[in-house]
C-alpha cells in the first residue's frame, strides 16, 4: 500500500452484487484516495448500466493471493476425488444459483 | 436572432429553457474535463455528471420547444441560438479553472439543483414534476461527489486548503444570481419554484460542508446578474463556438 501511495492513489479491488440473493463478484480494480472515494469511483466506473445493487471495495494490498509456484500442491490433489463433488444429488427445481 | 427572442416566449417555455440551458451549458463545461482530470476515475465521474445534465437538458429543451409551438426541437434550441438568447445563470458558463474551482462550482450548483428539483416534485406541470423526480436522484449524487472533494481538499494539506478556498472565492460572486427573481417564475405559480425560497436550505447545506471542511464562506465584493435575461460573460461565446460549430458547419448531418 505504501509503495503504491508513493506513486499516487492506492489501488482498490471492486466487488459487485448483481441482484439480491447472489454473491458479490470481483469486477475489476481502480485507484482512489480512500475507501469512501473508492466506493464512489466504483459506482461511476462499474455500475452505470444497472449492473448492481451493492458494492464492496477492498484495498488491493489487503488481499493475500496464492502463488502460481504453489499451483501443484494447492490444486492438483483435488482432481482425482470424485466423491468430493456433489454430483450424486438431484438439484431441486427452485434452487437457481447453486 | 437577437435577445428579443427571450421576452416573447410563453412563461412555461422560458422557464423550461432557463433550467435546460443551465444543465446544457454546465454539461458542456464539465465535458471539458474528459482526459484532463487528475485521475482517470475522476474523468469518468465528471463525464457521468455531464451526461446526467445533458439528459436533463434534452428533456427541458424539447419541452420548451413544444410549449413554444414554433416547431423548434431540442437541437434547434441547443445549436441555433446565439449567446443573448441563452437563459442560463452565469455560474454555469464560467471557465473550469483548476479542479478546486470546478468542485466549488459543483458544490454550489448541485446543492442549488437539489433544492430546486426537490421543490419541483410538487409542480402542477406533469412534465416538470416528472423530470424533477428523475433528476433529483442524479443531483443528489452530484452534490455528494462535490461534497466529498470539498471536504478532502479543504480539510487536507495547507496547499489543498488554500487552493480550495481560492476556488470558492472565484465562484462566489456568481452565487447570488441563482436566487434572483425571474419574470417567468412569477407568472407560473404552482408550476415553477421561486428561487428565493430555495436559498435557506441551500445555505444550511453549503455552510455545513464548508464548516466541516475548515473553509470560510467568501464575501465577494461584486455579484453577477442577468443570465436569465440573456446577459452573459465573455466565456459563453467561446463555449457556444465549440458546442455549435459542427452542427452549424454541417446542418442536418447524421452518422
Amino acid at each position: 500500500m505504501n509503495e503504491s501511495s508513493n506513486r499516487g492513489w492506492p489501488l482498490w479491488e471492486v466487488f459487485i452484487r448483481a441482484r439480491r440473493g447472489l454473491a458479490h463478484q470481483h469486477v475489476g480494480s481502480l485507484h482512489a484516495p480512500d475507501a469512501a472515494m473508492a466506493l464512489r469511483n466504483a459506482r461511476d466506473v462499474y455500475t452505470r448500466r444497472g449492473e448492481g445493487v451493492s458494492i464492496w471495495v477492498v484495498p488491493s494490498a489487503a488481499i493475500t493471493a496464492s502463488s502460481p509456484d504453489e499451483k501443484d500442491q494447492f490444486f492438483d490433489p483435488a482432481l482425482d476425488k470424485a466423491y468430493r463433488h456433489p454430483t450424486f444429488y438431484d438439484v431441486p427445481e427452485g434452487a437457481k444459483h447453486l | 436572432m437577437s435577445g428579443d427572442g427571450i421576452r416573447t416566449l410563453p412563461p412555461l417555455a422560458a422557464y423550461a429553457l432557463a433550467l435546460g440551458d443551465d444543465a446544457l451549458i454546465l454539461s458542456q463545461r464539465l465535458a471539458e474535463w474528459a482526459a484532463h482530470a487528475p485521475q482517470i476515475e475522476e474523468d469518468v465521474a465528471l463525464a457521468n455528471i455531464a451526461l446526467d445534465l445533458l439528459g436533463q437538458a434534452r428533456i427541458l429543451l424539447s419541452y420548451a420547444g413544444e410549449v413554444e409551438g414554433a416547431g423548434r426541437d431540442e437541437d434547434d434550441l441547443a445549436y441555433l441560438r446565439n449567446d443573448r438568447d441563452f437563459r442560463n445563470v452565469q455560474l454555469t458558463e464560467i471557465g473550469n479553472g483548476d479542479f478546486a474551482v470546478t468542485m466549488a462550482r459543483q458544490l454550489v450548483f448541485s446543492a442549488y439543483q437539489y433544492e430546486l428539483y426537490t421543490a419541483l416534485l410538487d409542480s402542477a406541470d406533469a412534465t416538470i414534476a416528472g423530470l424533477a423526480g428523475k433528476a433529483v436522484k442524479e443531483v443528489a449524487y452530484h452534490r455528494d461527489h462535490a461534497t466529498q472533494w470539498v471536504l478532502r481538499l479543504g480539510d487536507g494539506t495547507s496547499l489543498s486548503q488554500a487552493r480550495m478556498q481560492a476556488g470558492l472565492d472565484q465562484v462566489w460572486p456568481f452565487v447570488a444570481e441563482l436566487f434572483d427573481p425571474d419574470d417567468a417564475v412569477a407568472r407560473l405559480p404552482g408550476v415553477a419554484a421561486d428561487p428565493a425560497t430555495l436559498r435557506p436550505a441551500w445555505e444550511r447545506y453549503v455552510a455545513a460542508v464548508l464548516s466541516d471542511a475548515t473553509l470560510r464562506t467568501p464575501e465577494p465584493g461584486w455579484r453577477s446578474r442577468g443570465g436569465r435575461a440573456g446577459l452573459h460573460t465573455e466565456h459563453l461565446g467561446h463555449l457556444l463556438a465549440e458546442l455549435q460549430h459542427l452542427h452549424r458547419s454541417h446542418p442536418g448531418a447524421t452518422w
